[in-house]
């Protein structure tokens, strides 16, 4: 099948003061439509910025990302934060619209997908309260339905939810994977936990080492809804940790 | 033991000022020319209202606060807002302003009356300068102070050019900031009045000169306190206006 994506020999660098850090090199990726992907690494591996990347919040200093032209979609990307960066002084629903004010849509248009989007998270009954009147999970619910409201080819996640409180997160995890199956949404996801990355993905990349770098890709071939302690998903993050735990020794700020 | 004590104590203390306030001029420790007796004031009032010199002054004083203050706000937010967004332009400024910026509005009078004569004009340029400067470096440091990661979602989302990002993001979380200024503006812009109709533009201050030079003070307190009762006005009605625009923060 035709790929979303496809990054091609990525490699991201930043000079300060002189001085050239290589942060990631020669990555490889193409993600499939309806898939959903899950990226893993230690903290500082490059995960956001790869993100920052591909939405273009920055350029990549090697490679290429290419999107598939034939993917009907209204963006190529929409990211959602690890903080939900919802603006304060709009309502939930205005905040919603927020990436539909760069469409042609009408203002009722918006206002109608808004609404549907918010719905799509089971929020809409907070839809005219402002940002601070929402817990943490209903705000990153409405940075979700912010981001699916544009309708992107390829929806991009960058930890969001390691901000949140255990039960709240695994409440969004399988709220997540009910609006991604719904939908077929594809989806990277990011996230330096091994066991969500192979609770929710159907393949978890893992990067490692500096620059960072592909160090295993694997698919999980085990249908949703998944049990948290499926033993295939065990044996799947044991194999990843095996992996990345060559790392451990060398870096000091793990944090898995 | 809150409820009403604030008030209660409010009032005691406002009743024992203008009680010493009284005894001074009675008991003959100032003469009443020095300083006129509250009681005095009332009568005072009426005269000037009934000339219809009160209401007049009161008019011309608006009109010349309220245009000076629009013109020096709305200067101050767009220069303000064009050099905390743009680095070349605020390089480029940065020495006229350390220039100019120093020069307090009542040293402007001599040019006020030879660009503009003795005329509204030349009272609206002084207050309005007088605003600029609080609005500019309020708005200046507020949209220097917007959150970069929301500046982030403005982009992420699409929004890339500098008018896009101002109108979705850096206006309106920089509001807040520019409206303190906005709010110091408007108490600085009154004493811009008086000191702008001094030299014979109609007005507050113009009337509060020919008072004291008749040595009548008690129509000088009547001016001075019309003056403090406006002010609380105005402000007042911006706190109001203010509370409505901000209605998201927590
Ligand atoms: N703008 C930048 N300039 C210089 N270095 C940066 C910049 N952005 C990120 N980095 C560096 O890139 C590395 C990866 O950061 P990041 O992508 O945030 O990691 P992760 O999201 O995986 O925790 C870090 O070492 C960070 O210091
Ligand atoms: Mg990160």
């Amino acid at each position: 099948m035709q790929s979303v994506i496809a990054i091609e020999g990525l490699g991201i660098a930043f000079e300060q003061g002189g001085v050239r850090t290589e942060v990631l090199r020669g990555l490889d990726l193409k993600i499939a439509p309806g898939e959903f992907v899950a990226i893993v690494g230690p903290s500082g591996v490059g995960k956001s910025t790869l993100l920052r990347v591909l939405i273009g919040l920055a350029t990549p200093s090697a490679g290429t990302v290419r999107l598939n032209p034939d993917v009907k979609a209204d963006r190529a990307m929409a990211l959602v934060f690890q903080d939900s960066r919802l603006l304060p002084w709009r309502r939930i629903l205005s905040n919603v619209c927020f990436g539909l004010e760069k469409t042609q849509l009408t203002r009722l248009e918006r206002r109608e997908r808004a609404l549907a989007a918010l719905a799509g998270v089971g929020l809409r009954d907070v839809a005219a309260r402002f940002p601070h009147q929402l817990s943490g999970g209903q705000r990153q619910r409405v940075a979700l339905a912010r981001a699916l409201a544009v309708r992107p080819a390829i929806l991009l996640m960058d930890e969001p939810f390691s901000a949140l409180d255990v039960q709240t997160r695994e409440a969004l995890q399988d709220e997540l994977i009910r609006v991604q199956s719904a939908s077929g949404q594809t989806v990277l996801f990011v996230t330096h936990d091994i066991d969500e990355a192979v609770y929710l993905a159907d393949r978890v990349v893992a990067l490692g080492g500096r620059p960072g770098e592909v160090k295993i890709s694997l698919d999980i071939n085990v249908p949703h809804p998944r049990r948290r302690d499926d033993v295939a998903l065990r044996h799947s993050a044991a194999q990843i940790r095996d992996v990345l735990f060559a790392e451990t020794i060398v870096r000091e700020d793990w944090v898995i | 033991m809150r409820g009403a004590t604030p008030y209660l104590l409010a009032a005691i203390g406002l009743a024992l000022f203008l009680g010493v306030w009284e005894a001074v001029p009675r008991l003959g420790l100032l003469p009443p020319t020095l300083l006129p007796a509250p009681s005095q004031l009332p009568a005072a009032f009426l005269r000037e209202v009934k000339s219809g010199i009160w209401g007049d002054s009161v008019l011309f004083s608006l009109w010349h606060y309220a245009i000076g203050l629009a013109c020096g706000t709305a200067c101050g937010i767009v220069l303000g807002i064009a050099t905390g967004m743009y680095r070349p332009f605020d390089w480029a400024l940065a020495w006229i302003v350390r220039v100019l910026r120093p020069i307090p509005g009542l040293a402007w009078v001599p040019f006020a009356i030879l660009w503009f004569g003795i005329d509204q004009t030349a009272a609206v340029f002084i207050i309005a300068i007088g605003c600029f400067w609080i609005v500019f470096f309020a708005a200046q440091g507020a949209i220097r102070g917007v959150d970069r990661d929301l500046i982030e979602v403005a982009e992420a989302f699409g929004f890339k050019s500098g008018p896009e990002k101002l109108v979705k993001v850096l206006f309106p979380a920089a509001l807040p900031g520019m409206l303190v200024g906005v709010r110091t503006a408007l108490g600085q812009a009154w004493m811009a009045v008086v000191a702008s109709e001094l030299f014979g533009v109609s007005g507050l201050g113009q009337r509060m000169q020919q008072a004291s030079s008749l040595l009548a003070t008690d129509i000088v307190v009547v001016y001075m306190l019309t003056m403090a009762a406006l002010y609380g006005l105005v402000d007042t009605a911006f706190v109001f206006l203010q509370s409505r625009l901000l209605a998201w923060k927590a």
